[in-house]
């Protein structure tokens, strides 16, 4: 099913795409011309494939759960914002924020993610195939943001159990992230996460970051939460 | 919040359509800023002539034009709106002082030989059609809309400012050290018609390049001496510049082909320029100065 923006309300394509027919046979769509305009496909539910053709606004995607959203072009502030679930692909350069605060499923960007990246994450897995750019990752609780490219000033700032791992050369890191060993559990969770996402790299060429837990209030004891 | 617009041609090729190009772009950012907007279209210039941009205020065209030609012979007077433009090969130190010391219901909203610059209060969307915006061509444009937060919505308070010959300057953000730049700059002989901030902005660089700097090294010398947060979009005769400080919380994108470079707070308000789709779209790094 096809949804042009220039015929069609946005409020009218997220609606219908927010409470399709479990039942229904019609699983995939698309959305012409979005023209830069905010929060084209916030809060789907369903697993439904959503292709994008062209640049959006804020918050594409925002709240997903479940839902496959592919973007032919460059996507602005907070993609996947608060992510669930599903998986977003990101085919251009995102704006900041991107995947912020997102719980779970994973935020796949082919070109660079401004500032920000991964801010105050909690599960999500953010792989980002160019670079990151200031203060990434920063507050960071869960979840996995994997840079193939550099990343900027502060990096991992107050991060608290996120790990972050980086390909290229890191600028700075952030208060209380430090380098951590790359184990065997490291690289087999990479592992895991590259396959089921049909990527091709090697676990082997990056670098582990993550908290120092000087910061915060880190009890030995509660590690099995973790 | 804000919007933020400019577009600086890089060929001849849609030299006509420039102000219809800047039109769309404040028509599509007026959810951004629907206090008031302004604009500053670069024309081509004649050489011995200079373009005065002037906000009429109460003033009727007829009784500016009675009062002007007292003091002016051989002027040409262009209405848009609550604006004239008038063209005079009188140079701007003698134009300024007629103005100011004999029609003080006016004022001098900028000037130059190529610049024109034009501000009003209301939404966006009717603000360029007042103006007629779409009917100018020209090489680049700077627009601006606002949503006030520093200082009242009135003319004086709306963007771009321009404080010297051909400079303008539009700003979202805000700044925290505008007050003692100002006093700074005041002692070395700028002077200010507004409380604004972006003002402070304004004239910090016009003292900048008085002094010989070019565009690039002025806005470069802003980081360090201009605090708050900011994305700037400068523009001067032959020049474009853009700046965004190095904490970068104020949003900005830029969209570059072979033929224009477009810059916008965000991407939507580019959506209608031609081969958008395909142009070289990115979001600018913190704390550097991109130029052309």
């Amino acid at each position: 099913m096809n949804f042009d923006l220039t015929k069609k309300k946005l409020t009218e394509v997220n609606q219908y795409l927010q409470n399709i027919d479990r039942k229904s046979n019609v699983r995939k769509f698309k959305i012409d011309n979005p023209s830069g305009h905010h929060a084209i496909c916030a809060g789907l539910k369903d697993d439904i494939d959503v292709t994008i053709n062209g640049h959006t606004g804020y918050y594409c995607a925002g709240m997903n759960q479940r839902a496959n959203i592919t973007i032919n072009g460059n996507v602005g502030t907070g993609v996947a914002e608060n992510m669930m679930s599903g998986n977003v692909f990101v085919k251009g350069n995102a704006s900041q924020s991107a995947g912020a605060t997102g719980h779970g499923g994973n935020l796949v960007i082919e070109g660079d993610a401004s500032s920000r990246c991964g801010i105050s994450m909690k599960g999500i897995n953010i792989i980002v195939k160019g670079s990151v750019g200031h203060m990434s990752a920063f507050m960071a609780q869960k979840g996995n943001l994997i840079v193939f490219g550099d990343a900027d000033e502060d990096l991992g700032d107050s991060i608290y159990e996120a790990k972050i791992f980086v390909k290229g050369k890191v600028k700075s890191l952030g208060a209380d992230c430090i380098e951590k060993k790359m184990d065997d559990k490291n690289i087999n969770e990479l592992k895991k996460i590259f396959k089921e996402l049909n990527i091709s790299e090697n676990p082997k060429n990056f670098k582990r970051y993550g908290s120092a837990r000087k910061l915060y209030n880190f009890k030995i004891d509660n590690a099995g939460a973790y | 919040m804000c919007g933020i617009v400019g577009i600086y041609l890089k060929t001849k090729k849609y030299e006509k359509s420039l102000g219809k190009f800047l039109s769309g772009m404040l028509d599509n950012m007026a959810t951004r800023g629907p206090d008031s907007a302004g604009f500053a279209i670069y024309t081509k210039e004649n050489k011995n002539i200079f373009k005065y941009s002037i906000c009429l205020n109460k003033l009727s065209e007829q009784d500016f034009k009675k009062k002007i030609s007292k003091y002016l012979k051989k002027i040409k007077l262009t209405k848009y709106s609550d604006h004239v433009v008038l063209e005079t090969k009188e140079s701007p130190k003698s134009v300024i002082k007629i103005i100011n010391e004999n029609i003080k219901e006016v004022s001098i909203v900028g000037y130059g030989k190529s610049i024109n610059i034009f501000k009003q209060t209301g939404n966006p969307k009717d603000v360029v059609k007042k103006f007629k915006l779409s009917s100018f061509s020209g090489t680049h444009g700077i627009g601006h809309t606002r949503m006030a937060t520093e200082s009242a919505i009135t003319t004086e308070g709306s963007h771009p400012y321009s404080t010297a010959e051909d400079e303008c300057l539009v700003h979202n953000g805000s700044l925290s050290n505008h007050n003692n730049v100002r006093r700074e700059l005041i002692k070395k002989g700028q002077t200010f018609k507004s409380e604004n901030d972006t003002e402070v902005a304004a004239g910090y660089m016009s003292n900048k390049i008085s002094e010989g700097n070019d565009l690039k090294t002025t806005l470069t010398s802003s980081l360090k001496n201009l605090d708050g947060f900011y994305t700037f979009i400068a523009g001067t005769k032959n020049g474009f510049a853009l700046l965004r400080d190095e904490i970068a919380c104020k949003p900005a994108v830029v969209a570059e082909t072979k033929d224009y470079v477009a810059v916008a707070s965000e991407f939507q308000a580019m959506a209608h320029l031609p081969n958008v789709n395909s142009a070289k779209i990115y979001e600018p790094k913190p704390g550097i100065v991109y130029s052309w």
